[in-house]
């Protein structure tokens, strides 16, 4: 299998499905359909080979607006799925975008396992940090007192931390973006489209109906540059247009003032690489307002794959003895009556 | 060389047409091992033969007590046996404990073999004997034969190096070579399996239980305290080639045979649990078929990853028990919904909840026919003894390819660890089973549909020109488009429960074993109860009654005659392993008066039960 693939010249239309996409208007999701479909272009995978697989969810309609193979699927159970659709077609590229409800909460279970097996599953999960198909209940991801249809007197749930969680379950790739920035975005999905093993990407996404704002204070364009680190492997953590970085101080990351109570020296370098996790995990704990978001890729180590090794093992069997089922009907003790 | 060419001395010998012998002892004496072997024995003296371990839920209850008692029960005879036995002619008895739960079951006057050495005051007194039964008149019934089975078996092989502990475990092979003098069974096979088995891991060991074995078999044949020893002649048996199977090992090797047929790769998808787990252990070893065995985090994402295959051009499949079958009911719905082919197989055990988990029941029949929400009728098929587990998972597979539905195939506890001989089949005998992945994109409709069986096409992800969304929203008719149009959702309902319905062209009608034109009485059952019935429905025979028995394979859509069947008969009655559950589903079909019988204690209905309950029906004595 070998024989090089010939992939057409694509463009974005060429992923676009003849269906009326359904969203609110104003949703974030248009804008990362938009920008997933304009990566899909670009990528050296014909279109007959890209598989999407959704849950249940606003963000989980995706696969009926892409014109590729896709399953829309149930409540949470889209690794399981993928998982099961990849171990038999290691060929097949295959996406699975689901949403904070979805992926962390009714299948937070199907996630993290899909993570320590590391099948090589594109993940996109967007982050709205609210239930938005169900009109409006807080989410796994909504801040403690958090007041919703469900919680009038405010949420008494602590939120989980996507990508802490992710790396604790052992994930291969974790990154994260955002649904406005479309250039970085485009560059996440095309970066995790590379990386060979589970890739799970955090999208940060504006419900305009049920939680507007969320992600205001951090992504709106006065206060972008000063509370977005950018991190990029092998750079420096700097932010607010190079004027402060992450340095470490007391065992601590803290924010130094470059020229004023730290130098470049002092800040730390990014290695998406490290096969300690503990860096990738401290920047996925920054948050507002005594920190910058991080933003991009915070892990990228490489392992073998769940199918690989699946693969592997059955080809080995394969080469130790023939498959013959007469043999295998007529194995231990037998006997014949005449 | 054959060891069977002993010949007994002076002793007599008594010809019998059948026994029924029940090994006992603590979980750790080796009883299913011993069971097993004198399984193989037998099945190479040529009888017919059924067995049932009884084994306990614990792995390793404290020794020596009640909760940890483990048994096996083996019928066989020179003509053909149904069940393993309704009351056990002879009774191996490992311990006290063994003894105060077996007891009651040997038939008055039978045969009880016990290890007197297990007999201490302390293991009498952990399960409440206040006197030591072997010594009062308490079994005063029976023909009692006290053996000191440690003391010979340290005896035997005390010039051995092996640690006391370990030699005493052996004592199983002693007892066993005492079963085959008494029975006149052939050696050689256990003597191979303890050359190969036991003694391929360590030589001392192996010698110490051959030794064992054969020593029991002298002390058999010399020891003046069994003045008989009896021969089972052999049974008409049909020509072929058998080997002994267990149901879950014949369920494994038919989804196989399905796949190397089919040309499909097979993928399970599935979480351990009793008593289903042993399938997927064995598919696991079965790697150079291209079986790819997956146990996943839970019942949920064991369906759904075979849901996944399935989508991808594999077959899938995924296996458990009732709990487990609970879980996995939504993501059925999702393969009905978009109709991949999919096999569920459940090895139904004793509920609700968590139940008898080791112990037998059928009570999941209303749970595999309407278990989902919402309009979800998927085919369901019925194992009815452990080597048709093979036929029935190969159906099962046959059946959920060709119509490209989910099919729940049931088997249950007493199938599963039940083991019989099995005639196996030549492989070139096997039903045809092809599949078509549609790759043309001519016409090509998502949820257009084959004329005669309703089903749609199957297209791998892959395949050019033919991109398509599915999901688990209402589909419009063809295009497969997300339609909630309530006269769509009406029509595809209906088309859906119609594909479902038209797998009866694929089903034989319903064949009556006694009185085809009509009678008093028709026994109706479905799975695991063919052999009581048969049993029972024989004696009555045998006694004149107009008694006839019909067993269903397909419990969802039902045979097309068989209400019309059901009515040439004055009675019906239905005996379930559940409190009425295919009574009531013929009842309502059919609006036939058909009698429920009913028990669920976690063992498959005796003979003699069957029996009377059919006396009873037909008011005889």
């Amino acid at each position: 299998m070998s024989a090089p693939v010939e992939i057409p010249k694509y463009t974005k239309a060429d992923f676009e499905s003849d269906q009326d996409v359904r969203w609110c208007p104003g949703c974030g999701d248009y804008a990362i359909l938009s920008t997933v479909q304009k990566a899909l272009s670009t990528l050296p995978v014909r279109k007959e080979n890209h598989v999407f697989v959704s849950g249940i969810g606003c963000s989980s309609r995706f696969p009926y607006y892409v014109s590729t193979y896709g399953f829309h699927t149930i409540h949470g159970r889209a690794p399981a799925i993928a998982s099961g659709l990849k171990a038999s077609r290691p060929d097949l590229t295959v996406w699975v975008v689901t949403g904070d409800g979805d992926a962390l909460s009714i299948g937070g279970n199907h996630l993290i396992h899909a993570l320590r097996r590391n099948f090589d599953l594109k993940i996109l999960m967007f982050n709205n940090r609210i239930y938005g198909l169900t009109k409006g209940q807080y989410s796994p991801t909504s801040e403690l007192g958090k007041k919703t249809k469900s919680t009038p007197l405010g949420s008494l749930d602590y939120p989980f931390n996507p990508l802490a969680l992710a790396l604790g379950a052992g994930a291969s790739f974790v990154a994260r973006s955002m649904d406005t920035d479309a250039k970085h975005l485009g560059d996440i999905v095309t970066t995790a489209w590379k990386h060979k093993g589970t890739s799970f990407v955090e999208i940060f996404q504006n419900c305009n109906i049920f939680n507007d704002g969320a992600f205001t204070s951090f992504t709106e364009k006065p206060v972008r540059d000063d509370k977005q680190l950018r991190v990029e492997h092998g750079q420096k953590l700097v932010f607010a247009k190079g004027t402060k970085g992450i340095v470490r101080r007391n065992d601590r990351l803290v924010v130094g003032n470059l020229g004023q109570d730290a130098t470049l020296d002092d800040v730390l370098t990014h290695d998406a690489t490290d096969p300690d996790p503990s860096h990738a995990f401290a920047l996925a704990a920054l948050d507002v307002p005594e920190f910058p978001v991080a933003m991009g890729v915070l892990r990228a180590v490489e392992r073998p794959t769940y199918e690989e090794m699946m693969s592997e093992q059955i080809a080995q069997a394969r080469a130790r003895k023939p498959a013959d089922l007469h043999k295998l009907l007529h194995a231990g003790y037998t006997w014949t009556v005449k | 060389m054959s060891i069977t060419a002993i010949t007994p001395s002076e002793k007599r010998r008594q010809e019998i047409p059948h026994v029924t012998i029940r090994f006992v002892g603590d979980s750790g004496d080796g009883i299913q091992l011993s069971g097993d072997q004198f399984t193989s024995a037998t099945a190479v003296a040529g009888n017919e033969l059924a067995t049932l371990p009884d084994f306990p839920a614990e792995i390793r209850a404290p020794a020596g007590s009640l909760a940890g008692v483990s048994g096996f029960q083996i019928q066989f005879a020179s003509h053909e046996v149904y069940t393993p036995g309704d009351q056990p002619d002879v009774l191996v008895c490992m311990n006290p404990a063994g003894l105060k739960t077996n007891l009651k079951l040997l038939r008055p006057g039978g045969i009880l073999i016990v290890n007197t050495d297990a007999f201490s005051e302390s293991n009498l007194r952990k399960v409440g004997y206040a006197t030591n039964p072997l010594e009062d008149d308490s079994l005063a019934d029976w023909t009692v034969h006290k053996v000191p089975l440690e003391t010979l078996t340290l005896e035997c092989i005390k010039d051995l190096d092996v640690p006391t502990r370990t030699g005493r475990m052996a004592k199983n092979f002693f007892a066993l070579g005492i079963m085959y003098w008494m029975y006149n069974r052939p050696m050689d096979e256990t003597l191979t399996y303890i050359d190969k088995r036991i003694g391929g891991k360590n030589a001392t060991l192996g010698e110490a239980n051959r030794r064992l074995l054969l020593a029991g078999h002298a002390y058999g044949e010399t020891c003046e305290m069994f003045p008989v020893n009896f021969t089972v002649p052999q049974a008409k048996i049909a020509p072929g080639t058998y080997r002994n199977i267990r149901g879950n090992e014949a369920l494994a090797l038919g989804l196989v045979a399905a796949g190397v047929k089919s040309g499909l790769d097979v993928f399970l998808g599935a979480y351990p649990i009793t008593p289903a787990s042993d399938v997927l252990h064995q598919l696991s070893g079965y790697k150079e078929f291209g079986i790819r065995t997956f146990q996943a985090e839970d019942e949920i994402a064991g369906i759904c990853s075979a849901i996944g295959a399935s989508y991808g051009g594999a077959l899938g499949v995924t296996l458990s028990s009732g709990p487990g079958i609970a879980l996995k009911q939504e993501a059925m719905g999702l393969a009905h919904m978009v109709e991949l082919p999919l096999v569920i197989c459940n090895i139904q055990r004793g509920g609700p909840s968590t139940g008898l988990p080791t112990k037998t029941e059928q009570a999941d029949l209303m749970q595999a026919i309407y278990g989902r929400n919402g309009e979800a009728p998927i085919p369901v098929i019925a194992a009815q003894s452990p080597s048709d587990a093979f036929m029935a998972a190969y159906e099962a597979c046959r059946i959920a390819t060709k119509y490209m539905t989910p099919v729940m195939l049931l088997s249950d506890g007493y199938i599963a660890n039940g083991a019989e001989p099995w005639s196996i089949p030549r492989t070139e005998d096997l039903p045809a089973f092809s599949h078509h992945f549609q790759t043309s994109a001519e016409g090509f409709q998502p949820y257009g549909r084959d004329e005669q069986t309703l089903s749609r096409p199957w297209v791998r992800p892959g395949t050019p020109g033919l991109e398509h969304r599915i999901g688990g929203i209402e589909k419009a008719h063809l295009s497969g488009n997300i339609s909630y149009d309530p006269q769509n959702h009406d029509f595809m309902c209906r088309m859906r429960a119609e594909k479902v319905q038209r797998v009866q062209q694929d089903i034989a009608p319903t064949v009556v074993n006694g009185d085809a034109d009509g009678g008093d009485l028709l026994i109706l059952g479905w799975g695991s109860t063919y052999g009581s019935i048969t049993a029972a429905v024989q004696w009555a025979r045998g006694s004149g009654l107009s008694v006839s028995h019909a067993h269903l394979r397909w419990l969802n859509p039902l045979p097309a005659n068989l209400g019309e069947v059901l009515r040439r008969y004055k009675r019906v009655m239905v005996p379930e392993i559940n409190l009425g559950q295919l009574v009531h589903l013929v009842r309502s079909k059919y609006l036939v008066d058909a009698r429920p019988l009913n028990q669920v204690r976690g063992q498959p209905f005796s003979v003699g039960e069957l029996v009377k309950a059919i006396k009873q029906m037909l008011e005889v004595a």
